[in-house]
């Protein structure tokens, strides 16, 4: 209930990126603080490590790019400070457990937490996971006064972070109230409350290194400006004329006043649904049985919120630890039975793959899993008025989807056009419900394609031919591009020697000479023999019949 | 043509746009179009719904039955073509993004073919190395007839309503290493039974230069040949004919 009544009035006043960077002069006024609105900010030291579902006095960090950039308090009672190397923090402590970098975890895990300071107050805003900001106006007023509000907000969200992860939770949860979200993200690293008005002063001791800008901090220091209080003393309209934007927006930060007006923000919701299969499904039809339930689930969700999925991913784990995922994409929307029909031919390609097929699971089924990889709002679905979906194309859908799950997804393919100089490749093969996109685009200029009419049969792989002169000799090209003799007959594949009628050629083909491993060089053909006309290709001292115009 | 608009007042976007709207299928449409040179090869100038056509010796020619009833709209599968050249297809006219493939149909051949015949209007199939049980091959036609659909074999099928055939086919454009393939020429036999028992044949530019099929005017192959030669550009590409169509 909260969280719908906070997501409709921050709708209401939201004022659009546009305006966020460039409000934050107007919006001083609501404050108490002489341009800066009076904000708590709640604080949970080490959020990605809490995230993770680390205990805190485990020696835990998480590393991106190779530097750490959270760590437990037990890895910091080892030594281990954010920014330095792994291998670094390995070295400090050799116990470290090394967690990936999970910015989506990271929000997603945040959503309760700021959920319990939204029953506070509305409008709460995530300044990023572990930090959430709210307005303290309203609520200080109603909940006798800013500490004991702040008491308020450390039992609730530390109570949420207990019953989120069962027995240690993190460090706790610190909460700071101060003008400006900045002043208050500063008083939230100590725990304190500053007194109304008294951000200025409170700022002043700072470092400017404080600011979070390293490039402006160093400046400063260089310039002799080592705390907030000495960068604050400075005339505004001197450092923006110095300093720029950024400059001017530290500048106000310092001088305690908000940056910019807080705007709530929610984090992408984790819309993904499992379900565990216990003993393992060996048979398609009881995963899919399964999948069906997990299907409806799916649907559920994404209905209550009004959304349509569109392209599904299908993820499988077997006992032996093996994860099989695959998209699936509809044009439409997908319905629970469509989705839990795409599940089980995937479960049936996957369980009867061939099997020499890594594809193939060596163990049963475990874990299925179901997330939507691309929401779209539910408009309902509107039949074409005049083109569009029609009841012919509906039946052949069926159809193909039907020899889908006979085959497996793959079997059926549709041609998109696509660039290329060859006629093989000059078509893109997409299985049926995928997006029809070609490999290479077919506007861009494709100098020394094979002309039109184009061959009525493609072998794929070619055919193995010989092309020999009237004196019984393999006819070659000459480093010059041209023929040693003239071509008299030909067999293709092993078959009767046909006399050749004429020909036409070398046409020389110098593909991709930029890149060793795909670097072709051939020259082709055409050639009729008898009553059959063949594209041939001499490729390293071989013939090949690539096509049959046939 | 169902839409009588005075022609001055449509717009040029919206010229084509009765063709495009109309239904794909009228009720007494029971014969899928066809390109207009293949009209007279076939009984009924088309398509017959519910009939097996089977093509022997050109997959081009397969392709252009296709073209079409893809162009007006059906929905169309070939099956067991893993080579078939999709840029010729749509080069003739065939709508590939209607055109399904399905190129290795395995072991269960007769039911996936049996599948598209189902729900799609034309299933063009390339016969297993192994050969066709003949009780498959009847099950498919009935399949065919109860469907509304075409069963388009590529090969030899007991009890095709017709079968076509390339006799004779001669490539234009071509020199002694110069030139590229432009033209052919080729003559199609379409033989079968009850309406189509007598045998028909015509003479086509199958593709013509311009990457068309249209009859082949005149009734000798020096007469054809004489008549194409005023639509090649070129200097380059004319001693060839001579030599070809010789």
């Amino acid at each position: 209930m909260t969280v719908a009544g906070r997501s409709c009035g921050e709708k209401a006043r939201y004022p659009g990126p546009g305006t966020a960077g460039t409000s934050g002069a107007g919006a001083g006024g609501g404050g108490t603080g002489g341009g800066a609105i009076r904000t708590l900010v709640a604080w949970v030291p080490d959020w990605p490590v809490v995230a993770a579902g680390v205990p805190a006095e485990v020696a835990a960090a998480v590393v991106f790019s190779n530097r750490v950039v959270a760590c437990s308090a037990g890895a910091r009672a080892e030594g281990v400070v954010r920014g330095i190397r792994r291998r670094e923090a390995q070295g400090r402590c050799p116990g470290l457990v090394v967690l990936g970098h999970d910015p989506s975890r990271d929000a997603r895990a945040f959503e309760p937490v700021a959920g319990a300071v939204a029953a506070f107050a509305p409008r709460v805003e995530v300044l990023r996971p572990g930090v959430v900001a709210v307005a303290t106006l309203g609520p200080s007023r109603y909940f006798g006064g800013d500490t004991a509000l702040a008491a308020k907000v450390t039992d609730a969200v530390t109570s949420t972070l207990a019953a989120q992860r069962v027995g240690e939770a993190g460090s706790g949860c610190v909460v700071g109230i101060a003008d400006g979200a900045f002043a208050a993200g500063l008083a939230a690293r100590r725990g304190t409350v500053v007194a109304p008005g008294g951000s200025a002063a409170f700022l002043a001791p700072f470092p400017v290194a404080a600011l979070d800008q390293p490039n402006l901090a160093g400046l400063l220091v260089r310039l002799g400006l080592r705390t907030l209080g000495a960068f604050a003393a400075l005339p505004a309209t001197d450092v923006l004329a110095r300093f720029g934007p950024d400059g001017a927006r530290a500048h106000r930060q310092a001088r305690g006043l908000d940056e910019r007006p807080l705007t709530g923000h929610e984090p992408p919701a984790d819309f993904a649904v499992q379900v565990e299969l216990d003993p393992p499904a060996l048979r398609v039809d009881t995963a899919a049985f399964a999948a069906k339930a997990l299907a409806d689930e799916l649907h559920r969700t994404l209905a209550k919120r009004g959304l349509a999925c569109t392209r599904v991913c299908i993820e499988a784990e077997t006992e032996h630890g093996e994860h099989l995922a695959r998209l699936w994409r509809s044009d439409g929307a997908l319905t629970p039975a469509a989705m839990a029909e795409r599940v089980r031919w995937q479960l049936d390609g996957w369980l009867h793959a061939p099997v020499s097929s890594s594809d193939r699971p060596t163990g049963g089924i475990s874990l299925l899993r179901l997330a939507p990889d691309q929401v779209v709002p539910d408009n309902g679905r509107q039949q074409g008025f005049w083109g569009g979906t029609t009841e012919t194309a509906e039946r052949a859908a069926r159809a193909l989807a039907r020899v889908q799950g006979m085959l497996g997804p793959e079997a059926v393919v549709t041609a998109v056009p696509s660039g290329g100089r060859h006629p093989g490749e000059r078509v893109t093969l997409v299985p049926w419900g995928d997006e029809r996109e070609p490999v290479r685009p077919a506007d861009r200029p494709w100098p020394g394609q094979v002309p039109s009419p184009s061959p009525a049969t493609v072998f794929a792989p070619p055919l193995a031919a010989e092309l020999v002169a009237s004196s019984g000799d393999p006819v070659g090209v000459t480093g010059r591009g041209t023929v040693t003799a003239a071509p008299a007959r030909l067999s293709v594949d092993g078959g009767r020697w046909a006399a050749v009628a004429s020909w036409a050629g070398p046409w020389p083909a110098d593909e991709r000479w930029w890149d060793t491993a795909a670097h072709r060089r051939r020259a082709r053909f055409q050639v009729v023999a008898g009553d059959a006309a063949w594209l041939l290709a001499l490729e390293g001292g071989r013939w090949w019949a690539e096509a049959s115009y046939d | 043509m169902a839409l009588a608009l005075p022609s001055a007042a449509v717009p040029p976007g919206l010229a084509g746009l009765p063709e495009s709207v109309r239904p794909v299928s009228l009720a007494g449409g029971r014969v899928l179009p066809v390109l207009p040179a293949l009209v007279g090869l076939l009984p009924g100038g088309g398509l017959r719904r519910g009939s097996t056509v089977a093509v022997a010796g050109s997959t081009s020619l397969a392709l252009a039955l296709l073209a079409g009833p893809s162009a007006a709209g059906s929905w169309c599968a070939a099956v067991g073509l893993p080579s078939l050249g999709l840029l010729a297809a749509a080069e003739v006219g065939v709508a590939v993004g209607r055109l399904a493939l399905v190129a290795s149909p395995g072991a269960d051949w007769a039911a996936v073919v049996a599948a598209l015949l189902d729900a799609l209007d034309v299933v063009v199939v390339r016969l297993p190395d192994r050969g066709v049980r003949a009780a498959d091959a009847r099950r498919l036609g009935a399949r065919a007839r109860e469907r509304g659909a075409v069963l388009v074999p590529l090969g030899r099928w007991e009890g095709a309503d017709v079968r076509l055939s390339v006799a004779s086919s001669s490539w234009q454009g071509l020199g002694e290493g110069s030139g590229h393939l432009r033209a052919r020429l080729v003559e199609v036999v379409a033989e079968g039974r009850g309406a189509a028992a007598r045998p028909r044949r015509a003479r086509l530019w199958f593709p013509s230069a311009d990457g068309e099929v249209v009859p082949a005017v005149g009734g000798s192959g020096a007469g054809g040949s004489c008549g194409e030669k005023a639509r090649y550009p070129g200097p380059g590409a004319a001693p060839s004919f001579r030599r070809t169509s010789a």
